[in-house]
């Protein structure tokens, strides 16, 4: 593991008008580790994740990722710089079928395939994700935990270094968590930076090295997952909103 | 069920049917002024001319669903720029140069509008093209003493009706290159989910400029080759707003969504049109708010749309029959 | 000064206008097309009760409103409510308003020259001088700017101080929460749109008043209240007013001191001025 940042949170505050959805974050992810961000529902998680992706621009404040900026850069320019991204609700491409929404994180990005090598990088991705064999259905065939898998896929297309999952687990069954808990942790050992929000207490003490604690908009505690979950501060969080 | 496979070059069979069948039609389109050259042939202009802006402006609001109403200013500006530089450079070069003109006004309209919601974009344009109306106008009286601009050039109706085909033929190609391409694929993304476009590194405002780049600058080039059809040209021919409208009626009912959906409301539409006004003049408008109605609670992806929807149905019912 | 001053008549009108169309389009999220043919059809319900009956216009305005608001109430419910269940995102709502209402527009333009024909209209009310700051200005542009002040005022009253207006505004802020919270959305938004045309009939009476108009110059006026309410910040009825003046005195300086046939292009200029400086309207809050 190298010493390196992948993502640095300097200040970093959101306002939507009068309310404070992040507030004056300062935390670190290191390379290739694999980080939770969590805490109870609206205390700013998603809004994190949409202020790295460039799909909200920060009130004030900087993020840096690998020494450079990229708080201020657009969407786009962020996903070719690695980046990539999963929505809490998942987002599909409902015309095109499921070969042609995954192949779409993969032309575009931070890695571009052509053509054979393309068709061989979503094929290879489909078995990677489980969905072998339905890559020419349309993609409002499948079930809602096959659309996850596209989501996952299409954003892994682009060999991104650091990619964030906004409750990928969330609404999955006991043995398809197992499933998507070992898919996460693959993830990592390619090599990849992995930033999950998640709510279920066993797959992030299984997954992260470290994780964040947020409420309304702040963060509360900081460390390895066990250490963190045990805090007293964490748990009057979660029970003050009554969420557990 | 037959999935596209995006983003490839190979050419499938029903993809070469449908090239050599249009090579077919072109062909027979071009026969038309051995056989008549009077009302038919200015029908067949017309015809033309729609299927051409029709097809062109589908090619950017098709998959983006942004609604230009610009038609008309590329249009009028390219039959200006005819008119008034006909003394000066060749009739060809006069072309080109409308062509490039109108690919700038769309830049700098893009530039300007495209980052915002579709709203802002379709207010935009359609003002723009009374604006530079307007503008025209005002110029013409200052500087000049007429209102209007001759256009002395010997071009017979054939003449155009071919200058046109080709134009037609040309936009096809594009379209077809378009739908197989990088860019394509982008739009076909941009016009599912614009977030997620982004999100996959698709600088969505470049690709949406550049396509109204290519929609304008056809609709420009449009005018110019039709601007000798008048010999006397005034801004509120040029600029005639109902142009814009009757082009997104045209490609809307046709289907916007398909790269031959156009052509197939172009041809009816225009045929009813062509009567309306010479028969029931005073019900123009009537017909136009009956038809944008028509568009969204009976046929919305128009006739493309429901040739796919019926062909889907009788493919099933063949299938299944055995 | 005399500018100054014909500018600030006018802008009165085009508040009244550009309020009935931020309704629709705020609360209701319908931009609405056919506002100018609305507009027009008010003047020629104003014009035919004073040419026929020798009814003041002002007088009109008690039947114009009613009017005004049950038609485009029944609009919305007709037409509509079907695009807004129908919608699957609010792009699609918003292509398919656009067309429809469009559509709307171009009806009206055809049923108003099948009433009346193609011809310019005016009337004379009220042609009387009137002294302001030593100056003679048209009576009839005094009376509707103080009128069209008047109703503005009462809506900016009852939309900031009664129940029902508070309840308006909850919904054009924001819809889905004002559903949790037990607003009655669709029929709110009904009431929004119905209101929005009443108020800008009412307008287009008051316009008539001085203004020549014709069955298909609805178009320029929805261009002009498009801009007023965009380029007020589409949320903030005070940025509203606040450009229909500054829209009313840019057209009466460009008329009077460049030509009278660019007023549309100078509000134009003012709009791409806007939209390249500040695309959320002059008052708006800079979001996302
Ligand atoms: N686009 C938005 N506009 C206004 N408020 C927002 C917006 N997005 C999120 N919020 C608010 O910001 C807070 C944080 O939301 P979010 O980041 O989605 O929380 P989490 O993902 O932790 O559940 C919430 O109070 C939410 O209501
Ligand atoms: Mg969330």
């Amino acid at each position: 593991m190298s010493n390196s940042v992948a993502l640095s949170f300097q200040n970093v505050t959101k306002n939507f008008g009068g309310l404070t959805a992040v507030d004056k974050v300062n935390f670190d992810i290191r390379d290739n580790e694999v980080f939770g961000l969590i805490g109870p529902n609206g205390s700013g998680k998603t809004t994190v994740l949409d202020l790295v992706s460039g799909l909200l621009r920060l009130s004030s404040g900087k993020i840096i990722s690998y020494d450079k900026k990229i708080s201020g850069k657009t969407s786009a320019q962020i996903a070719r710089r690695g980046v990539s991204r999963t929505f809490q609700l998942v987002r599909m491409l409902p015309t095109l079928n499921v070969k042609e929404n995954i192949a779409s994180g993969g032309v575009f990005g931070f890695r571009r395939y052509r053509r054979k090598e393309l068709d061989r990088k979503v094929n290879y991705m489909m078995s990677q994700v489980g969905l072998t064999g339905k890559g020419m259905l349309p993609i409002t065939m499948l079930t809602y935990i096959d659309q996850k898998r596209v989501e996952l896929a299409r954003a892994l297309m682009s060999d991104p270094k650091i990619i964030l999952l906004d409750e990928w687990l969330a609404g999955l069954n006991p043995t398809e968590m197992k499933i998507g808990i070992n898919l996460i942790s693959g993830i990592r050992y390619e090599g990849r930076t992995v930033v999950v929000v998640e709510h279920h207490m066993e797959a992030i003490r299984s997954l992260c090295d470290r994780c964040i604690v947020m409420n309304s908009g702040q963060t509360i505690a900081e460390g390895k997952p066990n250490e963190v979950l045990n805090d007293e501060r964490v748990i009057s969080a979660y029970l003050g909103v009554g969420n557990a | 069920m037959k999935h596209r496979e995006n983003y490839s070059l190979n050419i499938k069979r029903r993809e070469l049917y449908g090239l050599i069948a249009s090579i077919f039609a072109f062909g027979l389109a071009a026969t038309l002024p051995i056989f008549n050259t009077g009302y038919v042939l200015s029908l067949g202009v017309t015809i033309v001319m729609y299927t051409v802006l029709s097809t062109s402006w589908a090619l950017f609001s098709g998959p983006t669903h942004y609604i230009s109403l610009a038609t008309a200013a590329f249009f009028g500006i390219g039959m200006y720029i005819v008119g008034g530089g006909l003394e000066i450079y060749s009739f060809p070069i006069l072309i080109a140069i409308a062509g490039c003109v109108g690919a700038i006004l769309a830049a700098l309209i893009g530039l300007a509008t495209l980052r915002l919601s579709g709203v802002y974009f379709v207010i935009f344009t359609l003002g723009l093209s009374e604006l530079i109306r307007q503008l025209v106008t005002w110029a013409q009286t200052t500087m000049g003493t007429s209102s209007g601009l001759y256009v002395l050039i010997d071009v017979t109706e054939s003449q155009i009706y071919w200058e046109l085909l080709t134009i037609a033929a040309f936009v096809f190609l594009i379209g077809w290159c378009i739908n197989r391409s990088k860019i394509g694929f982008a739009l076909k993304i941009i016009g599912n989910d614009e977030k997620v476009a982004r999100h996959v590194g698709i600088n969505t405002a470049a690709v949406k400029i550049v396509l109204f780049m290519i929609s304008g600058s056809i609709a420009s080039i449009t005018g110019a080759i039709l601007a000798p059809r008048w010999t006397y040209i005034e801004p509120t021919i040029a600029f005639s707003p109902m142009l814009s409208f009757l082009v997104v009626i045209m490609a809307l009912i046709g289907g916007a969504h398909r790269l031959w959906g156009p052509i197939l409301g172009v041809i009816p539409f225009a045929l009813c049109w062509d009567f309306i006004t010479a028969k029931f003049p005073n019900q123009t408008a009537l017909m136009l708010g009956l038809a944008f109605l028509l568009i969204v609670y009976a046929i919305p992806h128009g006739f493309a749309g429901l040739g796919e929807k019926y062909w889907g149905k009788f493919k099933h019912w063949r299938d299944f029959r055995v | 000064m005399d500018i100054v001053i014909v500018g600030i008549l006018l802008g009165g009108a085009y508040a009244l206008m550009a309020m009935g169309l931020q309704l629709q389009y705020g609360v209701a999220k319908i931009m609405n097309l056919a506002n100018g043919e609305m507009l027009v059809a008010g003047s020629f319900a104003a014009f035919w009760f004073f040419t026929s009956a020798q009814v003041s216009p002002l007088l009109a305005i008690l039947v114009v409103a009613p009017m005004a608001f049950i038609f485009n109430w029944l609009v919305y419910k007709i037409f509509m409510r079907y695009l807004v269940k129908k919608a699957r995102s609010e792009g699609q709502l918003e292509v398919n308003s656009i067309l429809s209402t469009f559509g709307q527009s171009f009806i009206l333009v055809g049923l108003m020259l099948a009433l009346f024909g193609g011809e310019y209209f005016s009337y004379s009310y009220l042609e009387k001088p009137y002294t302001l700051f030593g100056q003679p200005y048209e009576l009839n542009r005094v009376v509707a700017f103080l009128f069209a002040i008047f109703f503005c005022c009462v809506l900016y009253f009852w939309l900031n101080r009664t129940r029902l207006g508070l309840t308006l505004r909850a919904v054009s802020v924001n819809p889905e929460a004002s559903g949790l919270v037990g607003i009655d959305v669709p029929n709110i938004s009904a009431l929004a749109f119905g209101l929005g045309g009443a108020v800008t009939a009412v307008g287009g009476s008051l316009l008539s008043m001085f203004l020549t108009f014709d069955a298909s110059v609805g178009v320029i006026f929805t261009m002009k209240a498009l801009v007023i309410v965009i380029m007020g910040g589409v949320r903030d009825i005070r940025g509203t007013i606040l450009v229909a003046f500054i829209l009313g005195l840019t057209e009466t300086a460009v008329a009077s001191l460049i030509d009278p046939g660019l007023t549309l292009a100078a509000a134009y200029l003012l709009f791409i001025l806007i939209l390249l400086f500040r695309p959320e309207g002059i008052f708006g809050k800079r979001s996302t």
